[in-house]
């Protein structure tokens, strides 16, 4: 603290100004938990709660959030008069809003309650306007409670700011303003695509994720149903601290065994999934180069919140989209082969960081024999949800292995829950340098780290393939926008969510820290694996000769069609 | 095409010549107050009159006059619209008014032809013949700098523009000043924001300038919504080539080549005055590229608004411009900085740019001169209410309450007595007798609890209810409020409801205190100037008629007779005859009641609009 | 009521004012010049020639007050009720109007789309309080009675507004 030109005081204590954009973070910095509705560091500010008020040297009041720390200034965060504005403000917020926090899905997750508790609200002097619930379950991914909403905005700068979807926007103004679709149409009319982002930034329960393990319940209780699961790769290091867990530490051991003891007949890993996609994709990938590069670059096809996007937003690409299925909906296929002689009832659960798989489960074009291969998507926090209402203790929970004929998976598979992952999957597919230095080399080329959009140059016999790695849409638009102006590109991963599937609108709250470290569980468990390679994967080889014997294309692809608005 | 400033200078000449010459002018005041009135229909009257009798008349101002016609022009409002249509007489300076249609013969075949006024049409105050409008109380106590041209001149007509002189800010600005000059010109010349922050415009042009960018523009806000204020809407209608010319020299000062005109879709006239305007001076060379052969370019776009009062906030409005929801943003980042489309943007309102060249024209001594020393200049006020005389006026700052109302607006109208007066509108506070001394300016009117605002003064006598009134301010800001900060949605939400529970009855024990407490956390935490001044009506009416809230609270009572739910409209069945004629007017069918029999009112239906009072023919109806 | 869907002359209009999002207030402007309000089958085509959501269309369509979405009546009359015209009394007209066209704060527009009526906040012209407009031609110093009395020339096609 030599440099008196950058000190400013809190509450009394001198701070040192080190490049924070605002007051907010700096005061957040000196361990003060300054309460907020509408900031989020991932949007833009927009300085509508009020809740961050401070005074200034001059008695002044100024938004915390939109106040730029300046050296010599001298700020307190608790006073009197501060603590009658939360008050009113949480009190005016709490006239509008309904009421029944012990029935609301997010009860104990909410942060109007979480505030209301914090600052002692005991009673509202107002009349409430917001009693009745006013539901839009339309959408299969996320249910949005108009009445819950405290119009923080949060939810619409995600949709438009960064992820560029435009689904949702305010409608109205003043005290009549909502946050509506176009003409108040329900979220399934609108441009959706399921992402559910806008639930991961609702501080309240105004916009939720559709929870659908009730039914699972019901299969587990049934005896004459046969219940498997499969858990996608980042469901297994996002838990967190709702279970005992540490950031990133992965359980997949321990949710293996926990699913056992709820009954789950047989249990699976979609990194298994992911390896069949990583053989089919590279394929598709070299035999598309192979053929001229026709429809190049090749877009990637697991996600589906882009699936929806592009053919929503984009159908002039969808021929440039891989017509390889999700790993999902590769593995389900699989696993509705094998059981579809079986005289049980087979049921079939996708645990998922993800609220779009919950419509990428109903889509048509992936029934076989007239049925949905997977019969229930739920979330990590579902998942979470379930373990809580069986009453195991999940840090008791010996770990155990997944189950057979099925129980075998890579390193390559399991990163596909990173953005990069997919691309790191495949160039070790492709690359004909088959040692561990070539694997370790492929980590420097730049497919590994959080940023939104990232490039690799991978040489490829006498030429060089130019790679990009998108995650959350809005990025892809932007990189969209460079492809059509003439950029090329070989092949393009995209991952709807910002950081890919570890961030997925399933995941349970974390930290923007607790977040980044899901993606190094995911490293850490590749790095633990004996193979790397999906071709190594020789159960995943087997079903070549085995359940996908000419069957390749019924079970691994799809064609995707536009959706006009 | 005008490419030099010789050209200028002779167009300018040629033209103020043209105009001496004409032997006699007719203005018809072409405001929207006017043209309500039917003054387009006086001027088509006069024109055809004018043709059929051959009298050599020229409705555009030519080049070559030769000395022996009479020109027939629109002008602009003259801000007394209440005795509109009004009709001017050049050179001798007569105002008629109250003009109809029927009048026009004589004005052609009396005034023009022979010279005569005519006495009828003159303003008249007890008893006094007033001939010119300085003799005119309304206007005697005025001094019209920024109004000066509203109608003096043809509205449409740049040459008349140029001609008294029009343009030669620019043209001094242009060509004998360096942006810093003009800077400093501005800066000492103490100009202030006339929009309603009083911020000194001066210093906003150099923080434009200096910022690196450079792409910048101007921006000029006539998005004038206060309800009670309408000093831009009649700079704008009459005489818009001074709003033009404001901004213009704007640009040059910080190098800015694009402007923009936000005016209120309201104001249709004025949006048309100022195309026309824009198309004169892009036709001359005076706007666009390389203006007057220097390497200055300008242009002006005009965009309307679409209803939303929040727009006059300056994030607002420049979101509005770019086609978004007008909620104002967080700043910093400031306008001066991060304006239209993100880039540096001196935004002004109209009358400060209508007061730009004037400064430049007369120099910042001569600016000075006027008004008080803290708050130079003059500032236009549209005066409405309970007064004698509701107009716009142009006073110097310093000018007290008491001269603005009793001296130009003639004092009280129906015998009432003055209660108090809302100024800045839904911003402002609620001054009373106590402050009818203060001199109008921007830093006293603080003071004092109140603000400037753009300029409206609301008189109120004592009929007026003050928790009604704030009810009604209230009322508007809430259907005003962008919704985007919680303590202005919510608060005023709850304000309002508050306001309406006392002045239906409803009030309770409390809710005095409950409404400061809000209007302290509104006040102190919203985002903009909107929430920042929507309590100020309640705070100011509370700690100068807090009796007159208690009278509604406790007693269910409204001192001043106005509450229309605290009143009772009865019939007296002694007195009635049952002869029906009050149900007729009634417009809510509240009254029936068989014939030769008592008729009654239905308290529920009634809303008290005294309709029925005055049709009995028995007095039977009254309120109780 | 539904519009049928004219591209050429949105296209026009669009065109006119520039197919980028800074124009959409103008577009909107220029459709309800057009139609007197804005037709909802417009709005996938605007939007996907000014590169933004449909729902950022509504959103800005919502915000301010000039914009219908709804069919307005041929007569649009505006009450002004800015601070001049309320106190001098501009409510009492507002309810004779509504009285005599069964109109109501929620229910603006007459079945037969002939009359709109709504309340504005200020028209500037209030040195002739109290006003009221009918398509923007000012009628000024109204009382009930002459008001009624406009709204039966207006039936009858006397006045032409």
């Amino acid at each position: 603290m030599e440099n008196r030109n950058n000190i400013m005081i809190i509450d009394g204590m001198p701070v040192e100004i080190n490049g924070e954009k605002n007051l907010l973070e700096l005061i957040r910095k000196v361990n003060i938990k300054m309460p907020t509705f509408c900031y989020h560091s991932e949007l833009s500010i927009y300085g509508a709660c009020r809740m961050c008020v401070v005074e200034n040297e001059w008695d002044e009041i100024e938004a915390a959030c939109s106040t730029v720390p300046r050296a010599g200034m001298e700020i307190r965060t608790n006073t009197e008069r501060l603590r009658k504005y939360r008050k009113n403000i949480l009190e005016l917020l709490l006239a509008h809003h309904c009421r029944d926090c012990t029935t609301c899905r997010n009860n104990g997750k909410c942060k109007l309650q979480d505030l209301a508790m914090r600052f002692g609200i005991d009673d509202v002097r107002f009349p409430n306007t917001a009693a009745e619930p006013d539901i839009d379950d339309s959408s299969v991914c996320i249910t949005k409670d108009a009445n819950k909403c405290i119009l923080c905005g949060d939810c619409v700068r995600m949709c438009n700011e960064v992820q560029n979807v435009g689904a949702i926007d305010f409608a109205h103004r003043g005290s009549k303003m909502t946050i509506s679709c176009a003409f108040e149409r329900p979220i399934a009319e609108s441009p959706c695509v399921g992402c559910g982002q806008c639930a991961a930034v609702c501080p309240t329960g105004a916009i939720i994720v559709k929870y659908d393990f009730h039914k699972i319940w019901e299969a587990l209780d049934d005896k004459n149903t046969k219940v498997t699961a499969q858990i996608a790769p980042a469901v297994r290091v996002a838990l967190g601290k709702e279970l005992g867990v540490a950031p990133g530490e992965n359980a997949m051991g321990k949710i293996v065994a926990v699913l056992h003891r709820m009954g789950f007949d047989e249990v699976y890993d979609t990194s298994t999934g992911a390896d069949l996609t990583v053989l089919e994709e590279s394929n598709e990938f070299l035999k598309r180069l192979g053929e001229g590069g026709h429809d190049i670059p090749l877009f990637s096809s697991c996600c589906p919140a882009w699936i929806q996007f592009c053919e929503k937003k984009y159908p002039e690409l969808l021929p440039h989209v891989s017509t390889c299925r999700s790993p999902m909906q590769m593995f389900a296929s699989v696993i509705h082969e094998q059981h579809k002689t079986s005289s049980r009832r087979h049921y079939h659960v996708a645990i998922m960081p993800c609220t779009a798989k919950k419509f990428e489960a109903v889509r048509p074009e992936f029934a076989l024999d007239d049925k949905d291969p997977v019969d229930a998507v739920i979330t990590t926090q579902e998942l979470i949800q379930m373990i809580k209402e069986s009453g195991i203790i999940f840090s008791e929970i010996e770990p155990e292995a997944v189950d057979m004929p099925f129980g075998s998976a890579t390193g390559a598979g399991m990163i596909f829950g990173v953005t990069g992952g997919v691309t790191e999957a495949v160039l070790r597919r492709v690359s004909s340098d088959k040692s561990k230095t070539a694997l370790a080399a492929i980590t420097y080329q730049g497919v590994r780290g959080l940023e939104g959009i990232k490039e690799a140059v991978i040489p490829y016999g006498d030429e060089t393939l130019r790679i990009a790695m998108v995650s959350g849409l809005g990025n892809a638009s932007a990189l969209i926008d460079r492809i059509k102006e003439g950029e090329h590109y070989d092949f393009v991963e995209v991952m709807a969510c910002p950081g890919g599937c570890i961030n997925g609108a399933g995941q349970p709250f974390a930290s923007a820290d607790a977040k980044e470290q899901r993606g190094d569980g995911l490293y850490a468990a590749d790095k633990m694996c004996s193979t790397r390679r999906s071709e190594e994967n020789m159960l995943v080889m087997d079903m070549y000769s085995g359940v996908l014997k000419n069957r390749v294309h019924d079970l691994l692809h799809t064609h995707y069609t536009a959706r006009g608005e | 095409m005008l490419k030099s400033r010789e050209d200028l200078k002779n167009r300018r000449s040629l033209y103020a010549k043209a105009l001496e010459s004409q032997t006699a002018k007719i203005l018809v005041c072409a405001g929207t107050g006017c043209v309500a009135g039917g003054s387009l229909e006086i001027f088509d009257t006069l024109k055809a009159m004018i043709e059929t009798r051959d009298i050599p008349c020229s409705i555009e101002l030519e080049e070559e006059d030769n000395g022996d016609s009479v020109g027939l022009k629109k002008s602009g409002c003259h801000g007394f619209c209440e005795i509109g249509p009004l009709v001017r007489i050049e050179p001798q300076g007569w105002l008629y008014v109250k003009v109809k249609q029927e009048d026009c013969e004589e004005i052609i075949d009396q005034t023009i032809l022979k010279g005569e006024h005519i006495e009828r049409l003159a303003y008249r105050k007890n008893g006094d013949i007033c001939k010119k409008q300085d003799e005119i109380p309304f206007y005697k106590k005025q001094t019209r700098h920024v109004l000066q041209h509203c109608g003096q001149i043809d509205a449409t007509s740049i040459n008349e523009y140029l001609a008294l002189g029009g343009y030669s800010g620019l043209e001094k600005a242009l060509f004998d000043m360096t942006g810093d000059e003009i800077i400093d010109e501005i800066s000492e010349s103490g100009l202030r924001g006339r929009g309603g922050g009083g911020f000194p415009v001066g210093r906003k042009w150099g923080q434009v300038k200096k910022q690196t960018e450079p792409q910048k523009y101007v921006v000029c806000n006539g998005d004038e919504g206060d309800p009670g204020a309408f000093m831009d809407r009649s700079i704008m209608e009459g005489d818009p080539h001074s709003v033009l010319e404001g901004m213009m020299i704007a640009g040059l000062s910080c190098g800015a080549d694009q402007g923009y005109l936000y005016v209120r879709a309201e104001y249709p006239l004025a949006v048309s005055r100022l195309q026309t305007a824009i198309e004169q001076a892009t036709e001359l060379g005076l706007l666009g590229e390389q203006i007057l052969g220097t390497d200055f370019s300008f242009y002006l776009h005009i965009n309307q608004g679409a209803g939303a009062f929040v727009c006059g906030e300056g994030s607002a409005l420049t979101a509005s411009i770019e086609g978004k929801r007008g909620m104002p943003r967080v700043k910093p980042p400031r306008t001066v900085e991060n304006g239209l489309f993100n880039k540096p943007t001196v935004l002004n309102n109209v009358e400060t740019f209508a007061n730009i060249p004037l400064i430049i024209r007369n120099g910042n001594d001569w600016y000075r001169s006027i008004g008080s020393e803290r708050s130079p200049g003059t500032k236009a006020f549209a005066l409405t209410g309970n007064i004698v005389n509701t107009g716009l006026i142009e006073v110097p700052m310093g000018t007290t309450l008491r001269e603005v109302i009793f001296d130009i607006g003639g004092g009280m109208r129906d015998g009432g007595t003055f209660k108090g007066v809302q100024i800045g509108g839904p911003s402002g506070g609620c001054l009373t007798e106590k402050d009818l001394d203060l001199p109008l300016g921007f830093d006293s009117l603080k003071e004092a609890g109140a603000m400037i605002g753009s300029g409206g003064l609301v008189v109120m006598d004592d009929k007026t209810c003050m928790v009604e009134v704030a009810r009604f301010f209230m009322n508007f800001t809430q259907n005003e409020s962008c919704g985007k900060c919680v303590p202005c949605r919510e608060g005023t939400k709850r304000m309002l409801g508050i306001l309406e529970r006392i002045v239906s009855g409803l009030g309770e024990e409390g809710d005095i205190e409950l409404l400061l407490e809000l209007a302290d956390t509104v006040s102190a935490t919203s985002l903009c100037g909107l929430g920042k001044t929507a309590a100020l009506p309640v705070i100011s009416t509370i700690e100068n008629f807090r009796s007159e809230y208690e009278a509604h609270i406790r007693e269910k009572r409204c001192p001043a007779g106005a509450c229309s739910k605290l009143k009772r409209i009865e019939i007296d069945p002694e007195l009635c005859r049952g002869c029906s004629k009050c149900t007729k007017v009634c417009p809510v069918t509240a009254i029936s009641g068989k014939i030769k029999e008592p008729f009654v009112i239905d308290q529920e239906k009634c809303i008290k609009c005294g309709a029925c009072i005055p049709t009995c023919p028995f007095q039977a109806i009254s309120e109780v | 009521m539904s519009h049928k869907f004219d591209s050429y002359t949105i296209d026009e209009i669009i065109d006119e004012f520039g197919a980028q999002p800074s124009s959409v207030i103008a577009i909107l402007q220029g459709v309800q010049e057009k139609h007197r309000y804005l037709p909802k089958e417009y709005f996938p085509h605007i939007a996907k020639r000014l590169g933004v959501s449909e729902a950022s269309l509504y959103s800005v369509a919502t915000f301010y007050e000039n914009f219908s979405l709804e069919p307005k009546g041929k007569y649009v009359l505006k009450v002004c009720d800015g601070t001049a015209c309320h106190v001098r009394k501009s409510i009492p007209i507002l309810d004779r109007l509504r009285s005599e066209l069964n109109l109501s704060e929620e229910k603006c527009t007459t079945d037969d789309l002939s009359f709109t009526l709504e309340t504005v906040s200020c028209l500037g012209a209030c040195g002739l309080a109290p006003v009221l407009t009918v398509n923007d031609k000012v009628y000024p110093a109204m009382t009930p009675d002459k008001a009624s009395e406009l709204l039966k020339q207006l039936k009858e096609g006397l006045v032409d507004a």
